[in-house]
């Protein structure tokens, strides 16, 4: 391969792995953002299937009413409001249960999982079957994900193209990530909501709003899960629905939040890296270890970061404390 | 009235919660049967959006899934993997360790059993190959189980996310092995793990695997074992409380691991029922949520094994009974899941009107204020 070629390959990886990331990344803040607060939502699958199937109704349907006068910003909006609506319904659903109704959280996480992904493939498929075969959006919309190009910084020869040149939602996730470590660090209502996912108890005697900080934590996180959900259907599967379209991405976010130790800056890494390694087979001839492998890495990675913040007891990388404990104030 | 008591009076949430010490049998089960309504009829309202009529859709959904002895045995096939392995949650759960890794231990369950299906059924009679088989697939769950619950003994690693993590590397382990080592040479197309020999297939009783009376058996046995025996005993205290048990004098670790070995082979032994006697292959969507689903199960059945069965009997019904409505009405297929996703919901909701009691503010003093 000429050296031109191989930098030409590496940026197509670097792309696709951006493209691969992104869903992760949003589902992967949401639950940093839903932990935080002490719930342990593993709704996440859910969630996004909740998102993947509202954004892509929501522009389908738009378009069905408008024919040819559809305006794509309007249904690009649209997508992006339902998949954000659809995750923070599934977020409300979790919270209800486990906060005000104290139900199990383990059990509610995996039960929103199951609902979400049903109510997902259900309506999918009823959006398909209404579409007479499969549903799928015109380019008008599909061209508003196009690849904004930054002025003056994509052209920057290689690295320009790499950083400098994607659809609005690449930006919107890092731009929420920057946001999100700003918030939980050095904001009196961040501080707030860490103190309720650390010691609720001790953040309820403080005079904070225990409840309403979880359930605004795990509605918000919930709207990320189903942004990312929307990305998924939107733009990786080019606005067609497929059946079972997150396959477990939400699983990979939820592996995301431990190996990134709660940190929305290290989730951008640890998103990139997971996404990267889920393409890299199409731009490596991997042929001695099966692709199997690769798939596994970010599990085996993340079980590993996960022994080794229990061994090092540490109080700076670990789960927040009270996480998936509910709380109930006359138990203290 | 002092003016501070009219202060503290002000301060006085409107509805308070407290708990209840005890609810009467006959009213926790009421309680259950409005919850189980309520969510049927959110089903139901569902269904009347999309414009179908609730009740024929519900009455063809029982009638597919017990509507004759065919289908009705078909209900069983899919109770049986979800009680089994419930049963193994069960007793997780139980000690309060949450085992969200069945998935994964069925999967290794499956893998184990079906080595010696492939490749030892010529060495060994019929008899002894089923045996070996389940023995194998017991030891895979159990070591899939043990890992998680090791390193939660001796550094309180947390058990949740490690077993979960568990799930999808059996997962991406049987799909190597279905891609690679494993692939059935004979078959073109879709890489296929070989169909088992007709020796290293499970009799039928009844038409029905013989998986059934192993589940029914167990159910008896982890009912005995939960409620009768010492190590059972031991399980509850732990779950209530860590440091009681510790008082007593019971290695918290020992219960630990002893727990999930048992909860794992549980799961294991799902995945050798399933591959053995349903399906009679190994692939990546032998386990296809079951361990999952059993989690739901166990919790549904307030962890007790007798309740099990029926709470298992009634999820295969609604996801048997979604193939008919499917056909019928052209619902599609996920309606199962939305519907037992709809259950759970209601389900879980309405344990917080068994465990605590709402208290409205009233205008007047309590007497001894």
């Amino acid at each position: 391969m000429s050296e031109v070629g191989v930098v030409q390959t590496i940026m197509d990886f670097f792309n696709a792995a951006v493209l691969a990331a992104t869903p992760l990344l949003l589902a992967t803040l949401g639950e940093i953002l839903t932990e935080k607060s002490g719930n342990l939502n593993l709704g996440v699958e859910g969630m996004m299937y909740m998102g993947a199937m509202a954004g892509i109704s929501a522009s389908w349907l738009y378009e069905a009413a408008m024919g040819a006068a559809a305006n794509g910003l309007v249904s690009v909006l649209l997508a992006v409001a339902g998949g954000i609506l659809a995750g923070a319904l599934g977020g409300l659903i979790y919270s209800v249960l486990t906060v005000t109704l104290r139900a199990n959280q383990n059990v509610t996480g995996l039960t929103l999982t199951i609902f979400g992904a049903g109510i997902g493939n259900f309506f999918g498929e009823l959006l398909g079957m209404r579409a007479g075969g499969y549903a799928s959006i015109t380019d008008v919309t599909k061209s508003m994900f196009n690849n904004i190009e930054m002025p003056l910084l994509s052209k920057i020869p290689v690295l320009g193209k790499m950083l400098f040149s994607h659809d609005f939602v690449v930006y919107m996730a890092v731009i929420v990530a920057v946001l999100m470590t700003w918030f939980l660090n050095k904001t009196r209502v961040g501080l707030n909501l860490r103190a309720v996912g650390e010691s609720p108890a001790t953040a309820d005697a403080a005079g904070i709003n225990v409840a309403r900080y979880k359930y605004l934590a795990t509605c918000v996180g919930g709207g990320l899960c189903g942004l990312g959900g929307m990305y998924i259907s939107m733009v990786r599967f080019s606005g067609t629905w497929v059946h079972g379209c997150v396959d477990g991405r939400g699983w990979i976010a939820v592996a995301l939040v431990i190996f990134a130790a709660w940190s929305p800056a290290r989730a951008m890494i640890g998103a990139l890296l997971f996404g990267g390694l889920s393409v890299l087979r199409y731009y490596m001839p991997i042929k001695d270890v099966a692709t199997q492998f690769y798939d596994m890495v970010p599990y085996i990675a993340t079980v590993v970061v996960l022994v080794i913040t229990s061994i090092r007891q540490g109080k700076e990388r670990a789960q927040p404390k009270a996480c998936g404990i509910n709380y109930f104030r006359e138990e203290r | 009235m002092s003016a501070t008591k009219v202060a503290a009076r002000a301060h006085e949430p409107f509805v308070r919660i407290i708990k209840k010490d005890t609810i009467s049998r006959g009213r926790a089960y009421m309680i259950r049967a409005l919850a189980l309504l309520a969510s049927l009829v959110a089903g139901a309202l569902l269904l009347l959006a999309l414009g179908h009529n609730p009740l024929p859709v519900y009455r063809d959904m029982v009638i597919g899934a017990f509507g004759s002895a065919f289908v009705t045995k078909e209900t069983v096939r899919i109770a049986i993997p979800l009680l089994i392995a419930g049963l193994g949650v069960a007793l997780a759960f139980k000690m309060r360790f949450w085992n969200i890794g069945a998935e994964g231990q069925i999967l290794m369950g499956a893998v184990c059993a079906t080595y010696f299906a492939l490749y030892q059924y010529q060495t060994l009679p019929q008899a002894l190959l089923l045996i070996v088989m389940a023995l194998a697939a017991m030891a895979g769950g159990a070591i899939w189980g043990l890992i998680p619950a090791l390193f939660k003994a001796r550094w309180n690693t947390n058990e949740t996310l490690f077993t979960l993590m568990f799930n999808y590397i059996a997962l991406e382990c049987v799909r190597f092995l279905q891609y690679g080592p494993w692939i059935d040479p004979k078959q073109r197309g879709f890489p296929k793990i070989a169909m088992f020999e007709p020796a290293a297939r499970l009799p039928k009783v009844f038409d029905v695997h013989i998986g059934w009376i192993v589940a029914v058996v167990l159910v008896a046995l982890v009912y005995l074992y939960l409620t009768k025996s010492k190590q059972g005993y031991e399980i509850t205290v732990v779950g209530e409380s860590i440091p009681t048990a510790r008082y007593a004098g019971m290695s918290v670790s020992r219960v630990f691991l002893r727990t999930m070995v048992i909860s794992g082979a549980l799961c294991g032994l799902t995945g050798y029922l399933v591959v053995a006697g349903a399906n009679y292959t190994l692939s990546e969507s032998t386990a296809g949520g079951v361990g999952f689903t059993a989690i739901t199960v166990a919790w549904l059945s307030n962890l007790n094994p007798i309740v099990m069965v029926i709470v298992a009997v009634f999820i295969a019904m609604l996801q048997r009974g979604s193939n008919t409505i499917q056909t019928t009405f052209k619902i599609p297929l996920a309606a199962a899941d939305v519907l037992t996703g709809l259950i759970l919901f209601f389900m879980l909701g309405c344990e917080f009107f068994l465990n605590y009691a709402l208290v409205i503010r009233d205008g007047k003093e309590k007497p001894n204020e």
